[in-house]
């Protein structure tokens, strides 16, 4: 019995052939990085990438609007799209079978759809299909941004609403509320703290995702990050600008991350303000 | 003669195939209070959950205040709310304080102002000896102080009759004395009450009649001293051998 436990073959431990693997992990990556940076044209790199006067020539325009109209365009498509995702996931849940099938239909459909054929559609099939009915441009990415993000927050909805437990609801209606009273008072608040990580990706990838009005074409004025880092890349002939544009969305996405972590401790499952077992 | 506050008659409800109650009748007058006991399965927490019509029952009238809350045009958000609900897993809103437990539904569905709540909220937090855990949240409660929040919560909403779904059941046995004293003086106010328990010591001195509950009927029922101290029923004596004496009882 006890040889078991003893070193086996080669006189190592499990826990020593660990160490001994990990090592061998450490070694490989550090080649790879040493490989990679002595390849590597590091003047090139600098000229292209890191050209201090391209990127001093971006701002402030950069910034004032481009990075401001990724921030207008996916804060008009998130909230357009949690609005109807919400309205989709009630139906989903719903009782009354038209609602689920209209509410699955359109999930299954937009979900399964490329996003750039939904700017597409909807920038140039809308103004095609309803002749003089011209949307503007806002409203267009709106729309459009809006449809791809409810169709999959419709789904992590609904996954939120299901995770709260039963007897909240019926709690709620032991007091008198109404279903619908019961669901938008108790229900719907505890789910959306439930779903706060999953809904953040959502609108980390709405962000990216508006980099796609660039098929609808754009006055300067009215480019978004992407956009305005293509066209600086054809004016300047530098990369710089791709990195400048790509910090940018960082300088948005980061910045949410740590407000989701904030949130998620202060509401989430186990925090002050959340869900959890009794002390 | 007392007024009656609940009256049960004919009472059925299956789930599927399963019929949990076959036919249950039961009067309960103002005041009264009432404690069901009997083995898991036996429909007393259906029975508990079709008086406010959390089940729907497949069979039978509910009349609750002289509401018949089984007919169909009875409007039944406003029939719950005379009647105050409690439940094992007490069911406290997580998301909301302490204070807001008890606020939400006087301000939603009674239409109180906030003031007039908040009021009322206090007060029966004071009567549940937790009037210094208002703004705390639900997670940062034991749990007799969370189910002390629950009945709390249904009084504030100035209910005629309470349902209690095994409100201990859930607890430490340290902590089952707090809100047995709590429902014990409710009792000792007039509260009409019906208690589904395992907690016999409490049916035995608070109760003013016991029923014994087995395969959906109810199948012994009477004063406390007598359903406990001296069963008349062979399946009710079976099952206080169980209860009382669970070490014993493979015997």
């Amino acid at each position: 019995m006890a040889e078991a436990t003893r070193p086996a073959k080669g006189g190592m431990s499990k826990r020593q052939r660990a160490k001994v693997g990990r090592g061998v992990q450490y070694v490989i990556l550090l080649a790879v990085v040493v490989v990679g940076a002595v390849l590597a044209d590091w003047n090139k790199i600098g000229e292209y990438f890191f050209n201090v006067e391209v990127a001093r020539a971006l701002f402030p325009s950069v910034i004032t609007t481009a990075l401001l109209n990724t921030v207008v365009y996916t804060a008009l498509g998130f909230a357009f799209g949690l609005g109807v995702a919400l309205l989709l996931a009630l139906m989903r849940l719903s009782s009354v079978g038209p609602y689920r099938w209209i509410s699955g239909a359109y999930i299954e459909f937009f979900r399964g759809l490329p996003a750039l054929l939904v700017f597409l559609s909807v920038g140039f099939g809308i103004p095609t299909a309803f002749e003089g009915f011209n949307l503007n441009r806002n409203l267009t990415i709106m729309l459009s941004l809006g449809i791809v993000g409810s169709a999959y927050m419709a789904e992590t909805i609904r996954a939120g609403i299901k995770a709260v437990p039963g007897g909240q609801l019926e709690a709620a209606r032991s007091l008198g509320m109404s279903h619908a009273r019961a669901t938008t008072t108790v229900v719907i608040p505890q789910a959306f703290r439930i779903i706060l990580p999953p809904l953040t990706n959502e609108l980390i990838l709405l962000t990216k995702d508006s980099s796609l009005a660039f098929v609808l074409g754009a006055t300067l004025a009215k480019q978004e990050l992407t956009q305005f880092g293509r066209s600086a890349l054809t004016s300047y002939e530098s990369m710089t600008p791709i990195l400048v544009v790509g910090l940018c969305y960082l300088v948005i996405t980061i910045p949410l991350s740590v407000l989701q972590q904030r949130l998620e401790r202060r509401f989430g499952p186990g925090g002050k303000g959340g869900q959890g077992s009794g002390a | 003669m007392s007024e009656i506050k609940i009256e049960i008659t004919g009472l059925r409800k299956s789930f599927g195939q399963v019929e949990v109650l076959s036919g249950v009748d039961q009067r309960i007058e103002a005041g009264e209070v009432v404690c069901v006991i009997g083995p898991s399965g036996s429909g007393k927490s259906t029975l508990l959950r079709c008086v406010n019509l959390l089940e729907q029952p497949t069979g039978g009238r509910i009349v609750v205040d002289g509401i018949e809350l089984t007919d169909p045009d009875t409007d039944i958000d406003a029939a719950r709310t005379r009647i105050g609900m409690v439940f094992q897993q007490f069911n406290l809103f997580t998301h909301l304080s302490v204070l807001d437990n008890l606020t939400v539904a006087q301000r939603k569905v009674l239409g109180r102002s906030r003031d007039e709540a908040e009021s009322v909220a206090r007060q029966n937090l004071e009567r549940v000896g937790l009037a210094d855990r208002a703004t705390a949240m639900p997670a940062q409660l034991s749990g007799g102080q969370q189910q002390r929040v629950g009945i709390a919560r249904a009084l504030a909403m100035n209910p005629d009759v309470m349902l209690f779904d095994e409100p201990t059941s859930a607890l430490d046995p340290e902590l089952v004395g707090d809100v047995l004293g709590v429902m014990r003086r409710l009792a000792d106010e007039g509260m009409t009450m019906l208690v589904v328990t395992h907690e016999m010591q409490f049916a035995r001195e608070v109760a003013d009649r016991v029923l014994f509950m087995d395969g959906g009927v109810i199948v012994e029922q009477g004063d406390p001293a007598e359903v406990i101290g001296a069963p008349k029923q062979e399946r009710t004596r079976g099952f206080l051998a169980r209860v009382l004496d669970p070490t014993h009882a493979g015997e």
